[in-house]
C-alpha cells in the first residue's frame, strides 16, 4: 500500500516545476521559444557556452530584472556591463559576485535565497552540488541559470549559427558591428526531443534583443519545424 | 498654544573636519575640509580663515589654500568620535538628546537649577567637553529645540520668551540647515516671493501656509514662529513598542553588532507600523555582559526608517565597543521615545513593496559575510570612452548615487556635483564612444592578440587611423590564428594626452570568420582584446 503512495507520490513535485502560473517573463521573442512563455520559477535553465551565450544570458535576464526582479551573476568578472545595460537589465537590481573562488555553491545557495534570477558560471560542479542547487531553486522558487554544461537541467538553451551584420564584404555593411542573426535551440523537458529553434538578432539594433524577421531561410539549417510540438 | 521648553544646545562646529582630523592625527593648526563628491562639505576655521567654503569644488580650495589637507567623510567615524564629548555632557546633566554627531541637545531647566542659572550651566558645560573630551564647542540656550540649535551657532542665550524675537530678523535660509531635512526648494521660493527673514514668513497665517505650501512648509513655519515644530497633539508611546534582543553569545564585534542592529530595527518598525506610528526620538539601549545598562537617546528631525534606525544603532554599538572597555553587549533594546502619526511614511500600499529588496538584501549580505564586503558588487554606469571605463563597481552597501556622481579623473570637463541633489542631470555627451551594441565580455586584464596579414606580417598602424596592411589571421591569448572575415575601424581616441597615464590608441572591431567578433585596442604597436562580442 505504502509502495503504492510512494509511486503516485513520487514524480509528482518533479513533473511540473512552476506549474502554479509563477512565471517570470522574458522578451517576446523568447516567450515564443520557452515553454510556459517564460522562465518558469523553480526550474533550471541552462545556457549551453557556445559563442553568443552572454548575450543570451543577458537577453534573458533583461524583461524580469527590468519588471523589478533581483538577479545575480556568479563567477564571471569579464561580464560586459554596458552590454548587460543595453539589453536592458536593471544594473541597480544586478548583483555581481565576480570571484566566488571554492565557495562557489555556498554562494549560490545564498544568492538562491533571496533573488529572482541567479547566473552561475566559472567551474562545472559535481552532480550532487548540481542536484542540491536544482532543488534550492525549486524549493526558493528562484530560476537558475548555469552557464555552460549542466546535465539534468529543465531547459538548454544553445546559441547556433551567429552571423554578425555590419561590418564584412555583405551589403549591410555599415562600417561597424551592428546586429547578429542567431538561431537560438531549445531542449528539454516537455519540448520535442528534437528540440525547437527560433531565429533571432541578438544583440539587435541598439544591443536589445529582437526577432529577426528579415532572416533569409539559407542561414538557419533547420527552420523552426516543430514549434507546435511542445 | 503650549510654549516649548528651553532646550540647551551644544554645538562642536565643523564636526565632520575635527572628527577627521582627529582620526589623522592633524593638529588643529593645519588648514583641513572634508569633500565629498568634489565639493566642501565642511572645513576647519584656519582653512575658512584661508577662504575655502562650503560647496566650493576641491580644486578652487586648494587654490585658495594650497596646504589644505583634504579628508574623506565617514558617518560612522563622525558618531564614534562624538561618543567621548556626549559622555562627557552626561557626567553633569541627564536627559542629554544627540541629534547628529556635532550636536547635542539638553534640557536646560536642571542643570540651571543645579549650577546656578542657565549662563552657569552652559559655561560648565562648554568646560567640561573642552576638559574631558578636548573638543570647543559653542552652547545656545533657548526655547524649542530648532531656536536653541540658531542660538548655539551664534553663542547666545536667548531669554526666557524672546525666541520668536530672536528668529525674526534671521534668514530664511537657517530653515535649511539640518543635513538630512531638504528645504532647499521651500527656501528658493520664499526668497523670490520676498520673504526673507524667519519674521517675515512667520507672520503669514497658519492656514494660508498650509494651503498653499504643503506639509512640511507647515512645520517650518512653526519653527520660523519659535512653536514646538510638531503640533501638540504628540502621542506618547505605550510602553510596549520596545524590542527587545537576547544576544547569545555576546556580541563583542562591530559586524555582529550591525547585523543586530538591522534586525532589530526592522523588528521595531514592524511594530510600529502595526500601531500606525513613527519614531522621531530612539532610545537605544544596551546590557553588557559585566551587568552595566547603557543607554542614548538619538533625536531626528524627520520619522526615522529602517534604515536610518539601523545606522543609528550601529553607530551606538560601533562606539560602545569600539571605544572599549565596556565588555561584550548581551542585550539590545530599542525604545521609541517619542512618535507621531506614521503619515509621511507609509509603507507601501500593499505592504510587500520592497520585500523582494529586502530579501535579495539579506542574501547578499550572507554573501559579503562568506566573501568580505567587497565581493559582492552592483554597477554603476559613468562617463568615459571604453567599455571596461564606462563601469564602476559599487560594493553592496554603499552609496550608489555617490559612486555614480564620482566622475572618473578622465573626464576632464564634466563636473562632479554634489552627491543627494534631488534632480540628477543626463550624464555629458562622450564623442568618440562607439555605439551599441557594447560586447558582452570584457576582459578584467586584456588579453594580447596577434594580427598578422596574409603574408603572415604582423598588422600595425600607419597613421591612428590606418592598417599598415588588411588583417588576414587574429590569433588571442596565445591560440592558433584565425582567418579575418572582416573588421571596422581603426578609430583613434586619445584621452588625457596632457597626463602622464593618457591614453592613446586606436580601437579596431574584427570578425572572424568562425563567427566570433572582437574589439581590439592598439597601444604602442600591441594589439590587445579590450572586449569580446560573446
Amino acid at each position: 500500500m505504502r509502495r503504492l503512495e510512494d509511486r503516485a507520490a513520487g514524480p509528482r513535485p518533479a513533473a511540473e516545476p512552476g506549474a502554479d502560473g509563477r512565471v517570470l517573463p522574458v522578451g517576446a521573442p523568447l516567450a515564443t521559444l520557452l515553454p510556459g512563455g517564460g522562465l518558469r520559477r523553480g526550474t533550471t535553465v541552462a545556457v549551453a557556452g557556445t559563442v553568443g551565450a552572454t548575450s543570451l544570458v543577458l537577453a534573458l535576464l533583461a524583461e524580469a530584472s527590468a519588471g523589478g526582479a533581483w538577479a545575480g551573476v556568479i563567477g564571471r568578472p569579464d561580464l560586459g556591463l554596458v552590454a548587460a545595460a543595453e539589453a536592458g537589465v536593471a544594473l541597480e537590481r544586478l548583483a555581481l559576485v565576480p570571484y566566488p573562488g571554492a565557495d562557489l555553491v555556498a554562494v549560490t545557495a545564498a544568492l538562491l535565497d533571496g533573488l529572482d534570477l541567479v547566473v552561475v558560471a566559472g567551474r562545472v560542479l559535481h552532480g550532487s552540488d548540481r542536484a542540491r542547487l536544482a532543488a534550492r531553486a525549486r524549493q526558493r522558487g528562484a530560476v537558475l541559470l548555469p552557464l555552460g554544461p549542466w546535465p539534468g537541467a529543465d531547459v538548454e538553451l544553445t546559441c547556433e549559427q551567429g552571423r554578425w551584420q555590419g561590418v564584412g564584404a555583405g551589403s549591410g555593411d555599415v562600417g561597424r558591428l551592428r546586429t547578429r542573426r542567431v538561431c537560438v535551440r531549445l531542449r528539454g523537458r516537455g519540448v520535442a526531443p528534437a528540440g525547437r529553434s527560433a531565429r533571432l538578432l541578438l544583440p539587435g539594433v541598439a544591443g536589445r534583443l529582437a526577432v529577426d524577421v528579415e532572416g533569409d531561410a539559407t542561414a538557419v539549417a533547420r527552420p523552426i519545424a516543430d514549434r507546435e510540438a511542445g | 498654544m503650549t510654549v516649548p521648553v528651553r532646550v540647551l544646545a551644544l554645538w562642536s562646529p565643523d564636526w565632520p573636519v575635527t572628527a577627521a582630523a582627529r582620526a589623522a592625527h592633524l593638529t588643529p593648526d593645519r588648514p583641513a575640509a572634508v569633500v565629498v563628491a568634489n565639493r566642501v562639505l565642511a572645513c576647519s576655521a584656519v582653512a575658512r580663515a584661508a577662504g575655502v567654503r562650503r560647496g566650493l569644488r576641491r580644486r578652487e580650495a586648494q587654490a585658495r589654500c594650497p596646504e589644505l589637507v583634504v579628508l574623506d567623510r565617514d558617518a560612522d567615524r563622525d558618531a564614534r568620535m562624538f561618543e567621548p564629548v556626549v559622555e562627557a555632557v552626561e557626567e553633569l546633566a541627564p536627559g542629554v538628546e544627540v541629534i547628529r554627531p556635532g550636536l547635542l541637545a539638553l534640557p536646560v531647566q536642571g542643570p540651571a537649577g543645579y549650577f546656578g542659572g542657565e549662563l552657569a550651566a552652559a559655561e560648565r558645560l562648554v568646560d567640561q567637553v573642552a576638559g574631558c573630551a578636548g573638543v570647543e564647542c559653542q552652547a545656545g540656550i533657548a526655547e524649542g529645540l530648532f531656536a536653541a540649535v540658531l542660538a548655539a551657532r551664534r553663542g547666545v542665550a536667548v531669554a526666557p520668551g524672546d525666541a520668536p524675537a530672536f528668529l525674526a530678523p534671521l534668514e530664511v535660509e537657517e530653515l535649511d540647515r539640518e543635513p538630512e531635512v531638504d528645504r532647499s526648494e521651500l527656501v528658493g521660493l520664499l526668497r523670490r516671493l520676498g520673504l526673507r527673514s524667519l519674521g517675515a514668513f512667520g507672520a503669514l497665517a497658519a492656514s494660508d501656509v498650509a494651503s498653499r505650501f504643503g506639509a512640511d512648509a507647515v512645520l517650518a513655519h512653526r519653527l520660523a514662529r519659535g512653536l514646538d515644530p510638531r503640533p501638540p497633539v504628540r502621542r506618547w508611546p505605550p510602553a510596549e513598542l520596545a524590542v527587545e534582543l537576547e544576544l547569545d553569545p555576546p556580541v563583542d564585534r562591530v559586524d555582529a553588532a550591525a547585523f543586530a542592529a538591522r534586525t532589530l530595527a526592522q523588528r521595531l518598525h514592524g511594530v510600529l507600523a502595526a500601531h500606525g506610528l513613527s519614531c522621531t526620538r530612539l532610545g537605544v539601549g544596551a546590557r553588557t555582559t559585566s551587568g552595566e545598562e547603557l543607554h542614548r537617546v538619538w533625536r531626528c528631525a524627520e520619522p526615522l526608517t529602517p534604515s536610518g534606525t539601523a545606522d543609528r544603532v550601529r553607530w551606538q554599538l560601533d562606539s560602545w565597543l569600539v571605544r572599549g572597555g565596556r565588555g561584550a553587549v548581551d542585550r539590545l533594546q530599542l525604545v521609541p521615545e517619542e512618535t507621531v502619526g506614521a503619515g509621511a511614511l507609509q509603507l507601501g500600499l500593499w505592504g510587500d513593496v520592497g520585500e523582494a529588496d529586502e530579501r535579495a538584501g539579506r542574501a547578499l549580505v550572507r554573501v559579503q559575510a562568506l566573501l568580505g564586503p567587497e565581493a559582492v558588487a552592483t554597477a554603476v554606469l559613468t562617463g568615459g570612452r571604453e567599455p571596461a571605463e564606462r563601469v564602476r563597481l559599487v560594493p553592496w552597501g554603499d552609496d550608489r548615487d555617490e559612486a555614480a556622481s564620482r566622475v572618473p579623473a578622465a573626464s576632464g570637463g564634466a563636473a562632479g556635483r554634489a552627491s543627494g541633489s534631488p534632480v540628477r542631470e543626463p550624464p555629458p555627451p562622450w564623442p568618440g564612444r562607439l555605439p551599441a551594441p557594447s560586447p558582452a565580455v570584457v576582459p578584467p586584464d586584456p588579453l594580447p592578440a596577434d594580427l598578422c596579414d596574409a603574408a603572415g606580417d604582423p598588422v600595425h598602424l600607419a597613421t591612428p587611423d590606418l592598417l599598415t596592411a588588411a588583417p588576414q589571421t587574429l590569433a588571442v591569448d596565445g591560440g592558433p590564428p584565425r582567418d579575418v572575415h572582416g573588421w571596422a575601424g581603426p578609430w583613434p581616441v586619445a584621452q588625457r594626452w596632457w597626463a602622464p597615464d593618457g591614453v592613446a590608441g586606436s580601437r579596431l572591431q574584427v570578425l572572424r570568420a568562425d563567427g566570433a567578433a572582437f574589439l581590439l585596442f592598439a597601444r604602442a604597436d600591441r594589439w590587445e582584446v579590450a572586449g569580446v562580442y560573446d
